[in-house]
């Protein structure tokens, strides 16, 4: 009777470690799963390209099939390097210019409702012109080079770091404020100890967004106005009819944002690693 | 009411906020508070308790009346204040001890100083730190404290520049039964050996009893007081206390005071 109770409970017992193994499993593969599903997804949709071309038989002077595309990346890698270059080198000075300034009005809007009253609807509105419309007045002052992207970058990204570093003064506690003041705080005191402190976690969010808008300006004033950089190489790809490197043009550009793009991801985890604890956006 | 040594005395104030004719948060508010003393706010919500603290500090000023803090007229925001809230608010980017200097980082003559001392200073905050139970949690993060701990920082910043005046805007009302008696008895013994005076406003009748040597009780917006009731229990006062009869007399009789307070709203 108490050996068939063993052997009842040893199976019992080897069942249980059974499932605790497979949900081990379970979650190791689904771990695996996230990690494999950005390369499966990005590898699926360039065969699914390169067959729907092969099947349709599409020219490609209309879309060039992914085969070809890497040919032309292969064949021009270097213009494709060195204009990458050349446009991310704009794309980061415009950005540092629109850092400083959007720091700075980011900070006078916070701090003052006057500032935030005046300023605001004229920010708003110079956010709505399409910067595309600036670049030939920017090419009638300064001349085809590369101050008009550098001037085009630095426009279009400014703004969502001067709204968000507003936002994030605006939202102090006001019983942390009461605390400060009661002890004699003056403004600048509660700006430097609270205010900024507090905006940084919304500042690094802001510039995931103005670095990708900034590279987006670069590469519009580049096709426009310039004669370097990867905007510049796919207007002249564009008039040869060469649409293979048109596309590996593309190509280029998606992959340099991408990079930029993790560049700030990283920046911002690493420094407002207080504000992210949640487990609600991992 | 207003008595000759009064620390904290309000003579017939009346306060509305914003710039017109607004329907006024408190009128005709007259009470006076003693050195060393321990007292009490209770009344229905929306009584414009917080809207006496923050007269009481300087944040703001009154439309009429008289407000006198230390034996002077408040002209600017008091500085020999501390405050703690129901919202802990400590600061996220803060250790819990750096949470603690920012008082000091802003109130002279601490703050020319703390750089040159800083060693003493952060001595005393962790000193401040274990008297309330929090020993050697200094280095945590306020979100790696729990609601009572992260309540308990809260009160130690309000106490590490030594002020003469504290002012407690419903600190335990967050917190469950259990920590909220354990943080009465913290705030108790700090009164105890610091002997600074005290301001506490509350819903709790039963806080207010067991803490306080001089309850108000205000009326329902447009605040003032309505009655005014000394608690002379010996101290030390033990947690029994709230047990005993002569305890919950008191209770029910300020509890009659609130519920006519709301009945004339």
């Amino acid at each position: 009777m108490s050996a068939e109770a063993d052997t009842v409970s040893a199976a019992a017992e080897a069942d249980a470690r059974a499932v605790r193994d497979a949900a081990a499993r379970a979650r190791a593969s689904q771990a695996r799963r996230l990690m494999l599903a950005p390369w499966l997804c990005t590898i699926g949709f360039f065969l699914l390209w390169e067959v729907f071309c092969r099947v349709f038989r599409v020219s490609s002077y209309v879309l060039p099939a992914p085969s070809d595309i890497l040919d032309a990346t292969i064949a021009y890698w270097w213009p494709l390097l060195f204009h990458s270059f050349h446009t991310l080198w704009m794309t980061t000075a415009g950005f540092i210019l629109a850092i400083v300034f959007g720091l700075v009005l980011g900070l006078a809007l916070g701090a003052s409702r006057f500032v935030h009253a005046g300023l605001y609807p004229l920010l708003v509105g110079f956010n709505a012109i399409p910067k595309v419309a600036v670049v030939p007045i920017l090419v009638i002052w300064f001349g085809v080079g590369w101050l008009p992207a550098v001037l085009t970058a630095f426009m279009i990204s400014f703004f969502p770091i001067v709204v968000n570093v507003a936002t994030g003064l605006a939202t102090i506690e006001p019983e942390v404020e009461d605390v400060l003041r009661a002890l004699g705080a003056r403004k600048l005191d509660i700006m430097l100890k609270v205010g900024v402190p507090r905006s940084l976690p919304y500042f690094f969010g802001s510039l995931k967004v103005a670095i990708t808008l900034a590279y987006v300006g670069s590469v519009i004033a580049e096709y426009n106005a310039s004669r370097n950089g990867i905007g510049n190489l796919m207007a002249r790809a564009s008039a040869d009819f060469n649409v293979p490197l048109l596309f590996a043009a593309l190509i280029a550009l998606a992959v340099l944002g991408i990079m930029i793009y993790a560049v700030m991801a990283w920046l911002e985890r690493r420094m407002t690693g207080w504000a992210q604890r949640s487990q609600f956006a991992a | 009411m207003t008595r000759l040594n009064a620390f904290v005395a309000l003579k017939d104030v009346t306060h509305a906020y914003g710039s017109g004719d607004g329907f006024p948060a408190v009128e005709h508010l007259s009470l006076s508070i003693a050195e060393g003393e321990f007292a009490a706010v209770v009344g229905p919500s929306g009584c414009g308790k917080s809207t006496l603290m923050k007269l009481a500090t300087g944040l703001q000023f009154p439309r009429a009346g008289t407000i006198l803090v230390g034996g002077a007229p408040v002209t600017q925001p008091v500085r020999i204040a501390g405050m703690a809230f129901q919202n802990p608010t400590l600061l996220p980017w803060r250790t819990t001890l750096e949470n603690l200097l920012l008082p000091l980082e802003i109130v002279e003559p601490h703050r020319s100083r703390l750089k040159r001392e800083r060693g003493s200073y952060v001595a005393k905050a962790e000193r401040l730190l274990a008297q309330v139970g929090l020993k050697g949690q200094g280095g945590k993060y306020p979100w790696e404290l729990s609601g009572g701990m992260q309540q308990r920082a809260s009160l130690c910043r309000a106490l590490i520049h030594e002020p003469r005046l504290l002012l407690l805007d419903e600190p335990f009302g967050a917190l469950d039964a259990f920590t909220r008696e354990e943080l009465w008895c913290v705030i108790r013994d700090l009164h105890a050996e610091r002997r600074m005076t005290v301001v506490l406003v509350t819903h709790d009748l039963r806080e207010a009893t067991f803490l306080a040597d001089r309850i108000f009780c205000m009326s329902a917006r447009p605040g003032r007081i309505v009655a005014e009731r000394v608690v002379d229990f010996p101290r030390p006062r033990d947690l029994e206390v709230t047990y005993t009869k002569a305890f919950i007399d008191i209770v029910h009789e300020l509890r009659g005071h609130i519920a006519d307070a709301r009945k004339t709203a």
